[in-house]
């Protein structure tokens, strides 16, 4: 079974509890409408296990037949280094069919943050180390497709769909039980 | 799922076309490792895709400067379309006439569908095979796999102090 090679670190981009017993885990893409699709699903997923749950967002574009997922993923890492990646994550899921520099920008000057600071660290690339090295993480962790996740370290094989992850999650939750530790 | 080569076997050597005018052989890539990546179709969905998958890991192979080769049935001209389409960086090798041929030797082709299998294979710079691996057919493998067996070779090539003096310029 393939699992997570990469541990969640402060590093990471997390939403929740930390110490929540159960770790959700995305690799995505920004312009990859199955994650699209998922992005309201992991909504979903977080308000269903509210403080047993932390998310967390990993980037895994496929920046060759995704043309905007890279400068996207950049963006969020920009907007987190100015700690507003949540928003910028959520709002780039919600305008996915506009994704491109003139949005980003939009985006960005929304949420109150530099949109020439922001075309400077497009241009330099200056977080596209971050996003390879999550890429990377990935692919040496078995990912092979987005939305990939990752339930307290191990891939979760099924759909995307709300029923299956909650389901899987539940199954951890009562593992952990059993077998507490 | 069909048995395919073991590792210590010689990779069967082949001349395949690559493109509408071009063939490529096997045994012209030696002194460098090569990953054999059979699979059964063009055109799967774009985000599962394993070919888009290794275009986007393909610098990580280029530190172990290896080369990576698609292989199907498809024919030249759905090759060059598909490749076109996601921007392929690598060569897709046409195991189109007499449909399979290739897969065959390597144990890699199923019959019952005329498809190649989702093999994988690693071969060292002297054309042995080094690692590989069948997945189900419905399942994108992944380049985990490969990337390990890639390190494990170059340790190993280290070790055993082989320098290589060829280059193969393409």
């Amino acid at each position: 079974m393939a699992v997570l090679k990469v541990p969640v670190t402060a590093n990471d981009h997390i939403q929740g509890d930390k110490n929540a017993p159960i770790t959700l885990a995305e690799y995505g893409d920004y312009e990859c409408p199955h994650c699209g699709r998922a992005h309201p699903i992991v909504k979903a997923v977080q308000r269903h296990f509210g403080k047993q749950l932390r998310f967390v967002f990993r980037h895994f574009p496929l920046t060759q037949i995704h043309l905007h997922a890279e400068a996207a993923a950049e963006t969020a890492e920009f907007a987190g280094a100015h700690s507003r990646f949540w928003p910028m994550h959520d709002l780039l899921f919600e305008n996915q069919q506009r994704l491109g520099l003139p949005l980003f920008f939009e985006l960005a000057k929304g949420l109150g943050l530099s949109s020439s600071e922001l075309r400077s660290a497009l241009e330099t690339g200056q977080y596209a180390p971050k996003v390879r090295a999550d890429f990377l993480g990935g692919i040496r962790s078995g990912v092979n497709s987005t939305p990939t996740f990752f339930i307290n370290g191990r891939r979760h094989d099924g759909t995307y769909e709300l029923e299956d992850l909650v389901q899987d999650i539940e199954a951890e939750l009562l593992e952990m039980k059993v077998a507490p530790g | 799922m069909a048995r395919i080569l073991n590792p210590g076997t010689t990779a069967p050597d082949f001349t395949l076309r690559v493109t509408p005018d071009q063939n490529l052989t096997l045994s012209e890539l030696r002194g460098q490792p090569v990953v054999l990546a059979f699979y059964p179709a063009d055109w799967s969905p774009v985000c599962s895709d394993q070919m888009a998958l290794y275009n986007e890991v393909l610098p990580e192979f280029q530190k172990h400067r290896a080369e990576l080769m698609g292989i199907s049935v498809d024919g030249v001209w759905c090759h060059a379309a598909f490749a076109k389409d996601r921007r392929l960086h690598f060569p897709l090798l046409s195991d189109f006439h007499p449909k399979g041929t290739v897969a065959q030797t390597y144990g890699a082709y199923r019959e019952s569908e005329g498809v190649c299998e989702r093999a994988l294979f690693v071969l060292d710079s002297e054309g042995t095979i080094f690692w590989s691996y069948c997945s189900p057919i419905a399942v994108n493998p992944g380049a985990d796999g490969i990337l390990e067996a890639l390190e494990e070779l170059s340790k190993q090539e280290s070790t055993h102090g082989r320098v290589e003096s060829t280059s193969h310029s393409k």
